[in-house]
């Protein structure tokens, strides 16, 4: 069912490429999709619209047919019934239709909701791999817990192996996008968002900032690269040899509104630094900021997979909530 | 001193942008041309009596009218600057920060300072002819929420020339609009530009549902009323449901702003996505406001110009109250990449595709008003149909955004934008063109020049496919909203360059309005008192409406009784003698509205400038204004029998 949907998919997105943009549907990348996310919510715009069309194509050649036929001319054999304004009949027809259609719909909407829920991790038989992302004024900032290295502007992740994406922000809202691996998700300050995608070949994808957050706001994009996992454990040890590490000062001066042009990498990152950008706004006030001490020594957090399963898959924040009291994240719990 | 006014001038003032002093020069040149025009013409009493102080409905309505198409001129320049900068990659056309401020300003101005008051001009200038009524319910009131509305339309233009613009987009998420990102006077502006209108916006609601309510004519039962009158009245419910909490909104977003609290700050505990959740609370039924009197629009010339009476009147009236209930409750679809959960994102998407329902089922009814009738193409009706495939493909989008692990794909995409800009475009901006085509020679007594209309309908439908046609596939492509630049490598520029020649087409079709309607006025043709051959009571008074409307009240007994009447006439029934001639109780004109708006404006800008004094002067005008007015007791008139028989003699003369 699904190959043969991604099949009309290519179809008609081949249709779209002659009608549109005269040859090439690898630009097209929300249906070019190269990860299992995105090749199912490409699945679901097909199927929903291919269920929209059942109406949309009738109603559109009604309306030709109808204003043809109808329009007033002297010889016209078209009958004239100005009286005739009900016919429970035909009412309940365009109720029903519509009513029928929804229904599928909302009901395929619902199954795919709670399958494509992004905190909801990927069945593969492989570890995931985690990469905490930030957005900054007006940059990104990727670290790798595990390995302990952090890029500025580019992400690299072996294909076909899960990603987890943990979002925040340490600045406006933004959103976290790369259209040929799946749809975004808002990284936000105060919360640990969580996304999970897959590539399923090595290639260069495009990731987007998708909400704006002021200034230099279209200067926040950046490239996912996913590769093999041989050359990324390659990449991981250049960047340990080759590269400067971040400190806490490094990060603050890269938190300072401003453009990072081109990419940048690091050898290592400071415990925590994760911890400490999501939790800093649930617990300042103007200066009064908690002692960073007190996340200190706690070693990056498990992921703990039971954490993200208690009925709000959403804004869970596990691996945060032991390093802060209660009381103040509970303002970004539902 | 010197410089202590510089120093203030080059902060009070924005400088810096060649665009903005061509602005400023332009400004200035029209302020003094008006200025001398009216001097030299010796209109300044005219201009105070007639106008600025009236309380009558169809000069409010006119004022509504001309102060949305400037609106509209304005965001449509906006528009253009945008379009113009992205034309091509890597353009340097604009500032990130100055394309900021205009894509902000579009929206806002679009929506709140277009959209809605010409949805106002046109409440007031049909509403009470359609319902057989002299004046809305409160005419006083009328003239007050006009004229707020229009001081906080030009308190909200003025921040382009001095303090700056808003520039966090067109709902002013924070926490960028917060102090912390955007200290300058900008988002006080937006602030305060819409709470002063939005107060106006919500008297108007009010305004008109007790109107329609209370004020019909004889035997105009509910379920007789025209469906203009019904859209009117389900888009008055829900103003008067959403506008408060736009209200609160913000008002809770200056009090962060103005005096350092923390509802939606980063820090302190405060919630940013509060506030996106409290203004889509609004902003959803907003769309919903503006684009239900599209529909009873459409109905009303459906069923004139197919000659027939329009089909399924019950369904309509029905799905219009059914869309005003479900438009509380689909907010969250905006913002379904916020992560809520899987089960709080399937609702929202089931409420947002059962409003396609009866929206649907409205379509198929204007379908089968036109089956079977007889259809002519004047202007008004060919906006008409070219609303139907436009806002059915608009309106299919829309459900494939409403999927939500989908709008993963397509948030903040150009394919949202396209989306958006189809039904406001194709629903709203076509269904007003439509309404103010038709309505036009009852209004202004003299009729349209109709083919320079035809070029301009022309102009603005291949414009609007040329231009957001090609942003489907952008979107689709990745491209995001609100980006001021993009790099060669994306492949963009063709689709990009296409949409941008589309918008100027629309600009075209925009000139081409203006072209038509000064033509009329310099080869003035006066129009009949029913040029369409009507069906509602509008048709039955002269053109343009004597300013009593009725000289003896209307008896309504069917559903399009003018239609009905002119039937009859044809079998030789003649209606019964109309009763004598009485007395005509009638508002007095008050010039309280407009000062008492004047002061907010006034108290408005001393709170975007933090300037107390000049807030508290502001306000306490404000109140003393309401004193005055409360003490008023000559607030009423009577037009005398002598005087209506004279115009309505004169209006039967000019008529032949």
């Amino acid at each position: 069912m699904a190959a043969k949907l991604r099949r009309i998919a290519a179809v008609l997105s081949l249709v779209a490429m002659a009608a549109l943009t005269a040859g090439c549907s690898d630009k097209i990348v929300v249906l070019n999709p190269k990860g299992e996310v995105g090749k199912q919510q490409l699945d679901l715009i097909v199927i929903s619209t291919l269920l929209c069309l059942i109406v949309i194509v009738p109603v559109l050649i009604m309306t030709f047919v109808i204003v043809w036929r109808y329009r007033q001319k002297s010889n016209s054999k078209a009958k004239y019934r100005p009286e005739w304004e009900h016919n429970s009949k035909l009412e309940m027809i365009w109720w029903g239709i519509p009513i029928v259609i929804v229904a599928i719909l909302g009901i395929v909407t619902v199954r795919y909701t709670h399958i494509l829920e992004p905190s909801k991790p990927l069945a593969s038989d492989k570890e995931p791999i985690v990469i905490q992302v930030t957005s900054l004024d007006w940059k990104w900032l990727f670290q790798y817990p595990d390995q302990k290295i952090a890029t500025v502007n580019y992400v690299q992740f072996p294909a076909n192996v899960p990603v987890r994406f943990e979002l925040t922000s340490d600045a406006p809202m933004n959103s976290f996008w790369i259209p040929q691996l799946g749809g975004q998700i808002y990284t936000m300050s105060g919360m640990a968002m969580k996304l999970h995608l897959i590539a399923d070949e090595p290639g260069e994808y495009m990731g987007m900032g998708a909400n704006f957050s002021g200034k230099d706001f279209a200067k926040m994009q950046f490239t996912a690269k996913a590769t093999t996992t041989e050359e990324f454990d390659a990449w991981v040890k250049d960047v340990k040899r080759a590269t400067p590490k971040l400190t806490d000062e490094g990060y603050e001066q890269l938190a300072k509104p401003g453009v990072v042009m081109g990419t940048m990498e690091f050898s290592d990152i400071p415990d925590g630094l994760f911890d400490r950008i999501v939790t800093k706004y649930g617990t300042s006030h103007e200066g009064h900021s908690r002692p960073s001490e007190s996340s200190e020594g706690s070693e990056h957090p498990e992921h703990p997979e039971h954490s993200g399963h208690s009925g709000h898959e959403g804004m869970d924040m596990d691996g945060v909530e032991s390093a802060v009291e209660p009381t103040q994240v509970s303002a970004h719990q539902h | 001193m010197w410089d202590n006014i510089k120093d203030f001038a080059s902060e009070f003032f924005v400088t810096g942008d060649p665009l903005i002093y061509g602005a400023d020069v332009a400004i200035v040149l029209t302020v003094v041309a008006i200025v001398s025009a009216l001097t030299y013409f010796k209109k300044w009493k005219w201009l105070w009596r007639e106008w600025l102080t009236t309380v009558d409905h169809k000069r409010i309505g006119i004022m509504y009218v001309i102060a949305s198409l400037l609106m509209l001129f304005r965001g449509g320049v906006d528009a253009l600057l945008m379009r113009t900068q992205l034309a091509m990659p890597e353009l340097d056309f604009l500032e990130p920060e100055h394309y900021n401020a205009i894509f902000t300003t579009h929206g806002v101005i679009m929506i709140l300072f277009m959209a809605m008051p010409l949805m106002f001009g046109l409440f007031n200038l049909v509403v009470p002819l359609q319902i057989g009524a002299r004046d809305v319910a409160y005419p006083f009131l009328n003239s007050v929420s006009f004229w707020l509305f229009f001081m906080g339309a030009m308190l909200f233009n003025m921040s382009f020339v001095i303090g700056g613009s808003p520039d966090a987009g067109w709902l002013s998420y924070p926490p960028l609009s917060e102090t912390m990102f955007s200290p300058g006077p900008g988002q006080d502006f937006y602030i305060w530009g819409i709470q002063i209108s939005g107060i106006g916006s919500l008297m108007t609601g009010i305004n008109f549902i007790v109107t329609i309510l209370k004020m019909r004519a004889p035997g105009m039962r509910l379920m007789k009323m025209p469906m203009f009158t019904w859209s009117t009245l389900s888009s008055c419910l829900t103003i008067i449901l959403a506008f408060p909490i736009l209200t609160v909104t913000l008002a809770l977003l200056f009090i962060d702003r103005y005096l350092g609290a923390h509802f939606f700050t980063l820090d302190g505990g405060g919630n940013p996505m509060m506030y996106i959740n409290l203004i889509w609370m609004w902003g959803h039924p907003e769309v919903y406001i503006v684009v239900l009197p599209a529909f009873g629009i459409f109905s009303e010339i459906v069923a004139t110009f197919s000659k027939k009476r329009l089909f399924g009147y019950k369904s309509m009236v029905f799905a219009l109250m059914s869309i005003s209930f479900f438009s509380f409750f689909t907010w969250a679809h905006h913002f379904f990449t916020m992560g809520s959960g899987a089960n709080v994102n399937a609702f929202f998407a089931v409420t947002t595709m059962l409003i396609a329902i009866p929206t649907g089922v409205k379509v198929f009814n204007w379908l089968f008003t036109m089956y079977r009738g007889r259809l002519s193409f004047p202007t008004p009706m060919m906006w008409t149909i070219a609303f139907i495939p436009c806002f059915v493909v608009g309106g299919m989008t829309g459900v494939l955004l409403s999927v939500a692990p989908a709008d993963f794909q397509f948030h903040n995409s150009y394919f949202l934008i396209a989306h958006f800009h189809q039904v406001l475009i194709g629903g709203v901006a076509f269904g007003f063109f439509a309404g103010l085509y038709y309505w036009w020679p009852k209004v202004f007594g003299f009729t349209l020049h109709e083919g320079i209309g035809k070029w301009a309908f022309w102009f603005w439908n291949i414009g609007f496919y040329v231009c957001f046609m090609p942003q489907y596939v952008l979107g689709l492509m990745g491209m995001t909203r609100r980006m001021n630049t993009y790099g060669w490598d994306r492949g963009w520029w063709e689709l990009n360059l296409t949409s941008t020649i589309g918008g100027f087409l629309m600009g075209i079709g925009f000139l081409f309005q203006v072209w038509q309607i000064l033509h009329s006025i310099k080869f003035f043709k006066k129009a009949p008192a029913d040029p369409w051959n009507g069906r509602t009571l509008e048709w039955t008074i002269p053109s343009p409406a004597p300013l009593y409307n009725f000289a003896t009240l209307p008896r309504v007994s069917e559903r399009d009784p003018f239609w009905e009447e002119k039937q009859r006439r044809e079998k030789g029934i003649l209606p019964p003698p109309p009763p004598p001639l009485e007395p005509i109780h009638m508002p007095r004109n008050s010039g309280v509205p407009f000062v008492m708006s004047a002061f907010w404006f006034v108290a408005g800008f001393g709170f975007v400038e933090h300037w107390t004094w000049m807030a508290i002067a502001g306000l306490v005008g404000v109140a003393a204004s309401m004193m005055v007015h409360s003490f008023n007791y000559n607030t009423d008139y009577y037009i005398p029998v002598d005087e209506i028989k004279r115009t309505e003699a004169a209006a039967a003369k000019g008529a032949v």
